[in-house]
């Protein structure tokens, strides 16, 4: 089999191809074009010709496909009044973290806002974990004190219930990382609507003057909570947005365009010439939060053409079964291993106890120096106590 | 005074803490009793009676405008509904999503003579605005020597707990506010009374925040007048009169202080004298201080954590000029010194129990 098939339309010549290849094996790398990117201050931008491994290929379908189901999950779990308060699903958007994970290397890290769900998996947290936190139990990871918004892993700082205030905590973290000399770049992200805080261009002119490896990463779902972009931002270029900070406009629904730009940012960033701004063009199907049906300030028509034309998965899985990278077998077993994956952390995550009430006051300080914590109990003292394992400090 | 201690409530139940889940809310809503002298009336729940507030000031006041995240939609909890479609786009209008800017954008409205009403959608993402509010908005009238003032300016803000809100949904911030002369702030009971005090705190010459207890927009319902009626602010009322001690509190916090000075009355005879303080800054301490001179014995409570809540300063206050009525110490019952938990709520709150107990105890003393 030749290493590279590119493909375009489905003409009749390539259908007939791909079943001829069908019947016999898949092909072990493919090569792909991308939506052109487009580039603010900058001469050459990532390359639009990426190619793709069958065992990447594999590997970006079976996170999307998880974030996706987590995702459903969460929503389900949240009817049922299983996950109480606040549930920001991520479905329609795992291209942006798929694609950014896949080129992140140990010492890369990323901060987000509360769609966080799919980022928690990513970075290491067991399907369990996410979903357990949402149920306030204690093998969330964050012990179910975070609830919905709030989860952490190494290398993710959070998970953040304020918009805006991540983003400067990134060119904080990006700041460290280039003190420390390890070399890891740190991808702080935001959406459209947070774009607006003041707080962002602060982080920006600091992480510019200091020329911090820092990746500012818009993700343009094209609304914050009812107000579509256009109506809350004078600009919605928001590559474009850092001024004297070059930036690029990806197609978020592409999971390899935003690696290719991922990659480039990463690149970039450790070559000493300070930050980027990255905007993924992308889409969230569900509403803002699982109160928001999010049909009264765009129409269903609208979801419904993304998810039959740009949807990041089906759209993924036409491409490498097209290019004959994968075969459709192995994507079924997949969905069905991710299924039964999800169902049983569901059923974990329903079943699993609550931390006890000891933990009520614990972690407030790393050493109180007083220890009883202060409020009112007719019951009995709490005792301040030290439960988590910084996962940040050695 | 000698009680019998009839419950033994108070030994630790282990299961406590999913007990205390089962309650969907940790108060029963004591509807208001209004004299029909008022006019014509109308069931309204709390949001709604704040809607018509706004309706009115936006009727009557044509140099006045509502905005913040979303108000153009309704808001979050429809406070705003329908108002851009009476009043059109230019006076009721979405924001970007920028509370800092909202807020310093509202006093620049206010200065320059606009009725300037804005939404910051929960009160837990005022903080970034809190540089605003603080140094400009309350400073603007001293440091000018009173040639320029934001009075104009109210500033809207749903707080404290709803039942699952967590971490930054929950919070009652009032007391960061209360330390800074020159806002004044506000936080009504019911329905009934949120309608009033909007329209004061609009029209008073003066920056307001109206805190808005979210948990009862929906639940809250009275017989609201259809007219236009202002409550004062700075005065406390006194809701039930009572002998043995003083029950503090304001917002939600009120009705759980309702019902137990219902439950002391009950159980142990104890006569409650309760005050809703509705205005935290500036607060009525001749209503208060006159109470506990007759009781001998206060409790101030509220949701906001115990070390620097608002409650510290009534209780200074109280112990300065009450010490020689004062027949025990006087005591708070308030959340934790805790982030606002996620998991802990029905056991953070300063729920009717808790609030028992500490009656129980300075009667006892
Ligand atoms: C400081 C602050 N203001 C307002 C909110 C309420 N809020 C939460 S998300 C959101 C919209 C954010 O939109 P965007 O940044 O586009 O992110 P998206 O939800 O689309 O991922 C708003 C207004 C908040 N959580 N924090
Ligand atoms: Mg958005």
């Amino acid at each position: 089999m030749n290493g590279s098939s590119v493909l375009r339309k489905h003409n009749f010549k390539n259908v007939l191809s791909i079943l001829e290849n069908r019947l016999f094996s898949t092909t072990s790398e493919a090569t792909f074009e991308t939506k052109p990117f487009k580039l603010h201050h900058l001469e050459n931008g990532p390359s639009t010709t990426v190619t793709l491994s069958s065992e990447d290929a594999l590997k970006y379908y079976k996170q999307m496909q998880t974030i996706r189901r987590i995702e459903t999950a969460a929503g389900n779990l949240y009817k049922e009044k299983i996950v109480r308060g606040f549930c920001h699903l991520y479905s329609g958007q795992e291209a942006c973290a798929v694609g950014m994970k896949a080129v992140f290397r140990d010492t890369d890290s990323i901060i987000t806002a509360y769609r966080a769900h799919g980022w928690t998996y990513l970075m290491g947290i067991e399907p369990f974990g996410v979903l357990s936190e949402l149920t306030g139990r204690k093998s969330g990871n964050a012990r179910g004190k975070g609830g919905s918004m709030h989860m952490y892993a190494k290398n993710f700082y959070g998970g953040n219930g304020i918009v805006g205030a991540q983003v400067p905590l990134g060119a904080g973290i990006a700041f460290a990382a280039k003190y420390y000399g390890n070399g890891g770049v740190c991808f702080s992200l935001y959406g459209d609507g947070a774009a607006n805080q003041g707080q962002v261009f602060e982080a920006y002119n600091m992480a510019k003057l200091w020329d911090l490896p820092c990746v500012f990463v818009c993700e343009n779902n094209g609304y914050g909570m009812g107000t579509s972009s256009e109506r809350s931002s004078a600009s919605v270029a928001y590559y474009t947005r850092g001024d004297y900070i070059p930036g690029i406009w990806v197609d978020g629904m592409d999971v390899l365009a935003v690696r290719e730009a991922s990659r480039f940012a990463i690149d970039y960033c450790t070559n000493g010439k300070g930050p980027l701004v990255l905007e993924t063009a992308t889409y969230r199907y569900s509403g803002h939060s699982m109160s928001d049906p999010g049909t009264s300030y765009r129409t269903r028509d609208e979801i419904q053409e993304v998810r039959q034309t740009r949807d990041p998965i089906t759209s993924f899985k036409e491409k490498i079964i097209g290019a004959n990278l994968v075969n459709i077998d192995t994507l079924k077993a997949i969905d069905k291993e991710v299924k039964a994956q999800i169902d049983e952390a569901v059923k974990k995550a329903k079943s699993d106890t609550e931390i006890g009430l000891s933990e009520l006051p614990g972690d407030i300080y790393s050493n109180p120096l007083e220890t009883i914590v202060r409020g009112v109990t007719p019951f009995k003292n709490l005792e301040h106590i030290r439960v988590g394992p910084a996962v940040n400090l050695k | 005074m000698n009680i019998v201690n009839k419950f033994s409530l108070f030994n630790v139940p282990k299961y406590i803490s999913s007990r205390l889940k089962r309650y969907s809310s940790h108060f029963v809503y004591h509807p208001e009793q209004i004299s029909n002298e008022i006019g014509k009336t109308t069931k309204k729940n709390m949001y709604q009676a704040i809607n018509s507030a706004l309706d009115l000031v936006l009727n009557k006041d044509p140099n006045s405008v509502v905005f913040g995240e979303d108000v153009g939609f309704g808001g979050v909890f429809r406070c705003t509904m329908g108002l851009r479609d009476r009043y059109g786009k230019d006076r009721v209008f979405n924001t970007p999503l920028c509370e800092q800017g909202i807020v310093g954008f509202g006093i620049g409205l206010a200065v320059a003579g606009t009725t300037a009403i804005a939404e910051i959608q929960f009160a837990d993402y005022m903080y970034p605005a809190f540089d605003q509010l603080v140094n400009e908005a309350a400073k603007y009238r001293y440091r000018s020597g009173n040639l320029f003032d934001c009075g104009k300016l109210t500033v809207r803000t749903p707080c404290s707990a709803v039942g699952h809100g967590a971490l930054y949904h929950s919070q009652s911030p009032e007391s960061f506010y209360a330390h800074s002369p020159g806002l004044k702030i506000v936080m009504p009971r019911s329905a009934y009374k949120s309608k009033g005090l909007l329209l004061s705190c609009v029209r008073d010459p003066n920056p307001c925040i109206f805190f808005e207890p979210k948990i009862m927009y929906r639940i809250a319902v009275d017989e609201v007048p259809d007219d236009d009626y202002e409550l004062p602010l700075g005065k406390a009322d006194v809701l039930v009169k009572g002998r043995d001690i003083t029950l503090i509190g304001w917002g939600t916090q009120v009705h759980v202080l309702l019902e137990v000075a219902e439950m002391a009355q009950k159980e142990y005879g104890i006569s409650c004298e309760i005050i809703d303080l509705v205005t935290i800054l500036p607060w009525d301490k001749q209503t208060v201080t006159n109470s506990v001179k007759k009781t001998g014995r206060a409790i101030v409570s509220h949701e906001a954590p115990l070390t620097g809540g608002f409650g510290a300063e009534i209780t200074a206050s109280i112990q300065e000029e009450c010490f020689l009525h004062l027949e025990s110490p006087i005591r708070r019952v308030t959340g934790y010194d805790t982030p606002f938990p996620h998991v802990f709520e029905p056991f953070y709150l300063p729920n009717k129990w808790k609030c028992l107990q500490a009656i129980k105890e300075l009667v006892n003393y």
